[in-house]
């Protein structure tokens, strides 16, 4: 018989475990049930949290699966489905906030806009759908980043371009800010992208309480923002956007 | 009542506010809006399909009716407010569909016929003599066919039994779902205003186009009393008040067919402007003007709109069968996507047809051939075909019957289209959208507000009341959500054309002898 490697046997064994039963998983569970050193356990997790296929909790710091298992399946959400459910709660969003709406989902190292809704006013725009925008300073970015390991991954392992001299670079800093959005539950980049530009975004949750998206606002800073804070009703009108469309792909009130 | 979307933040400006009830072929519907035209709430019910025998499509108007009062108060509740903070009641309405009902009692003599059913088939030939189904068309605008109202009164008029001898004693009353609402909002047998507006009169055949009154001629013709028929008045004025449930006391302000709200609720208000709207089928409406425009190109010549005392508008009307329900079809009966979204996904695999065209004539061709005797095709196959490719043939299949339309309407009216106005759950679609771009030639814009046939009553309301002060207030709120500008050369596009029209040659005659 062929010599089989003992790792992703043990690999296997967990992502099992995860799958079964129980949802989430603290580390001395993990290993005791496997019979595995902690050191050996926290290892295999550390790397299948790596690859998206293990996810942990932030605030209890158990384990569960992670968004990239049902990408590989074909579970995954159709962006185009994401864009259909999302498209009235996108425009009302446009309506009261008076800023254009982006709707972006993780492509290979970045955000791509699936559904862009023009700001309300009579200005010529351009139809942005298809377009690439960086996920570390962006506040769509951030928020897939935050809330999406793979997303995650990646920007860590990028190259963090520096746009404007308030763009973050630094990992320790940059990681900072993505615990800041999960507190917070949204995003923002105020010019750490383009010059004279504000975004505010959170995330889109689908009814596996999976991030597939993030929606947001952007415009004038002079206009997202008031007295050099960002406004709250449109942080709150974010929000409930991303509430709303999460609820009509059946993820549970939270 | 299903739970539908609406601003859950409560950031729409304080009242006052306009109801819309859009009583329509699946469900009714109330959306109260606030003066920028943005939805405050909306509630939903649906209604039973009654279907007694193949071909036949009939509603219970009594349970309708039940259903309209219940979306009114929950719109009313879920938005917070009171009839005093609602200053109109705007109607839309599935066109066509027909009831009869007893003036004493209230009660409807049979079920409502609906403008699906094709019961008076056999009736239309018989009724179009030896001149054909343009018998009416120079008077009404429209060709003998079973959707419009006035066959389906006749009908009912020779089937239910003594019922003919009732409505020529005055005792019954003709509506379609317009009148049958608005009598029944306005008090019923206790002094409802038995009336309709001139888009709804304008679909039962029996009115006509240019003076907008019943014509004699056909009645006589149909075999239909006068006494049946309600007062024809604009589209929108006050009819009377609610007399009864949450909105008692507020005036009853507009009534729209549903096509002709949407023309309104996208501010189609210029000559030359049009709207379409892509659902399972897909219903094209362009303004032309204050003539009625003869169709020789295959396409209805309808009211628009009247605004009170105003001189009326009309319009140019085309009708596609089989869009939305094509890509139900993929999804259904091929099995090769799991949502009508997915459509977008696989058709964006591939950066063009591969040499394949989808003409979808399920049950024949419509406008503007008319042809019944052809069947669907798909053209071109060669091995290299995949399932993508023919993914995007039944997106390109919407965009070029779209195509097929706009030209009809450019012949007929000699207006060039300068860009179209879409609405419904096809344009969340964008490949669709920018493919149907390319093939007009010409920008598609969609607005803000999908609900563009609740906002169009709602509108209409709105002006008979003062609410708003003109439709250039209207046109100030209408509100620019995308728009897809062509990218495809001249050569590509008149080359794909051509295959197109090929593609559509080779259904034809394929029916060979028809009963």
């Amino acid at each position: 018989m062929a010599r089989t490697i003992q790792s992703l046997e043990r690999a296997a064994a967990m992502l099992r475990l995860l799958a079964g039963g129980e949802r989430r998983l603290g580390l001395s569970d993990i290993s005791s049930s496997l019979g595995l050193a902690k050191g050996t356990a926290h290892g295999i997790l550390r790397t299948l949290q790596q690859e998206g296929f293990v996810e942990q909790d932030a605030a209890s710091g158990r384990y569960q699966l992670g968004a990239e298992l049902l990408r590989l399946g074909n579970s995954y959400l159709d962006v185009h489905e994401l864009r259909a459910r999302a498209l009235v709660w996108t425009d009302d969003l446009a309506r009261s906030s008076g800023e254009s709406v982006y709707l972006g989902v993780l492509h290979q190292q970045g955000v791509l806009i699936v559904h862009h809704v023009f700001r309300p006013d009579d200005s010529r725009q351009v139809l942005e759908v298809g377009a690439m925008q960086p996920l570390h300073s962006t506040a769509l970015g951030k928020v897939l980043s935050a809330y999406d390991p793979v997303a995650h991954s990646e920007v860590v392992e990028a190259d963090r371009e520096t746009f404007t001299p308030r763009t973050v670079t630094g990992l320790e800093d940059f990681e900072g800010l993505l615990d800041l959005t999960r507190a917070r539950g949204w995003a923002a980049d105020v010019e750490e992208t383009w010059d004279g530009v504000a975004s505010v975004a959170a995330p889109i949750h689908d009814r596996r309480r999976m991030p597939v998206g993030a929606v947001g606002v952007t415009g004038a800073v002079e206009r997202v923002c008031k007295d050099g804070e960002l406004r709250p009703e449109i942080i709150a009108a974010v929000r409930d956007c991303a509430r709303a469309v999460s609820r009509d792909l059946g993820a549970g009130r939270f | 009542m299903s739970e539908t979307p609406t601003t859950s933040h409560g950031t729409h400006g304080h009242g006052p506010f306009i109801a819309a009830i859009d009583q329509g072929t699946t469900s009714s519907r109330c959306i109260v809006f606030d003066k920028d035209g943005r939805i405050v709430s909306v509630d939903q019910k649906e209604h039973e399909q009654i279907f007694p025998k193949p071909g036949w499509v009939e509603h219970n108007a009594t349970e309708i009716w039940t259903n309209v009062q219940q979306v009114v108060d929950g719109a009313v509740e879920k938005a917070g407010i009171t009839a005093a903070d609602v200053k109109a009641i705007g109607i839309t309405n599935q066109r066509e569909t027909t009831v009869l009902w007893d003036k004493n009692t209230g009660e409807p003599v049979h079920n409502a016929i609906v403008w699906q059913d094709t019961r008076t088939d056999a009736l239309c030939k018989e009724l179009g003599r030896n001149v054909g189904q343009d018998r009416f068309r120079r008077e009404t605008g429209l060709p003998l066919a079973s959707y419009f109202a006035g066959p389906k009164i006749r009908w009912l008029l020779d089937n239910v039994e003594g019922l003919r001898e009732r409505a020529e004693r005055g005792e019954i009353l003709f509506g379609t779902m317009d009148s049958w609402v608005i009598w029944n909002l306005t008090g019923g047998v206790n002094g409802g205003h038995h009336v309709t507006d001139v888009t709804n009169a304008s679909r039962t055949m029996l009115m006509n186009l240019h003076d907008l009154a019943w014509d004699e001629k056909i009645l006589t013709s149909m075999d239909i009393p006068a006494a049946v028929l309600p007062e024809i008045k604009s589209s929108a004025e006050v009819y009377g008040t609610a007399a009864s449930g949450v909105l008692t006391g507020v005036p009853v302000a507009s009534a729209l067919g549903d096509q002709q709200a949407a023309l309104f609720g996208q501010t189609c208000f210029q000559q030359g402007e049009a709207k379409s709207t892509y659902g399972t089928g897909t219903f094209m409406l362009m303004n032309t003007g204050h003539e009625p425009v003869n169709s020789y190109n295959g396409l209805l010549t309808t009211v628009g709109y009247r605004i009170g005392d105003e001189t009326p508008v009309y319009a140019l009307e085309g009708s596609i069968a089989v869009t939305g329900s094509l890509v139900q079809w993929m999804r259904d009966q091929m099995g090769l996507i799991n949502s009508a979204a997915e459509i977008e996904t696989l058709a964006s695999t591939v950066d063009d047809n591969g040499g394949a065209y989808f003409v979808p004539a399920f049950s024949g061709l419509f406008a503007p051939y008319w042809r019944s005797d052809a069947r669907g095709v798909i053209a071109g196959l060669t091995r290299y075909v995949t399932k993508a490719h023919i993914a995007r043939a039944v997106l390109e299949a919407t965009a070029w019957q779209t195509r097929e339309i706009t030209d009809a309407m450019t012949k007929d009216s000699g207006v060039e289209l300068t860009a179209l106005k879409v609405d419904g759950g096809m344009t969340s679609n964008n490949l669709l959208m920018q493919t149907i771009s390319d093939f007009l030639d010409a920008p598609v814009v969609r607005p803000m507000v999908a609900e563009t046939t609740c906002l169009g009553a709602a509108y209409a309301a709105g002006l008979a009341v003062g609410f708003w002060s003109s439709t250039d207030e209207l046109r100030a709120n209408w509100r620019r959500a995308a728009e897809w500008t062509p990218r495809m050369d001249a050569a590509t596009r008149d080359r794909e054309y051509k295959s197109w029209l090929k593609a559509v040659e080779r259904t034809m005659g394929w029916i060979e002898d028809e009963e």
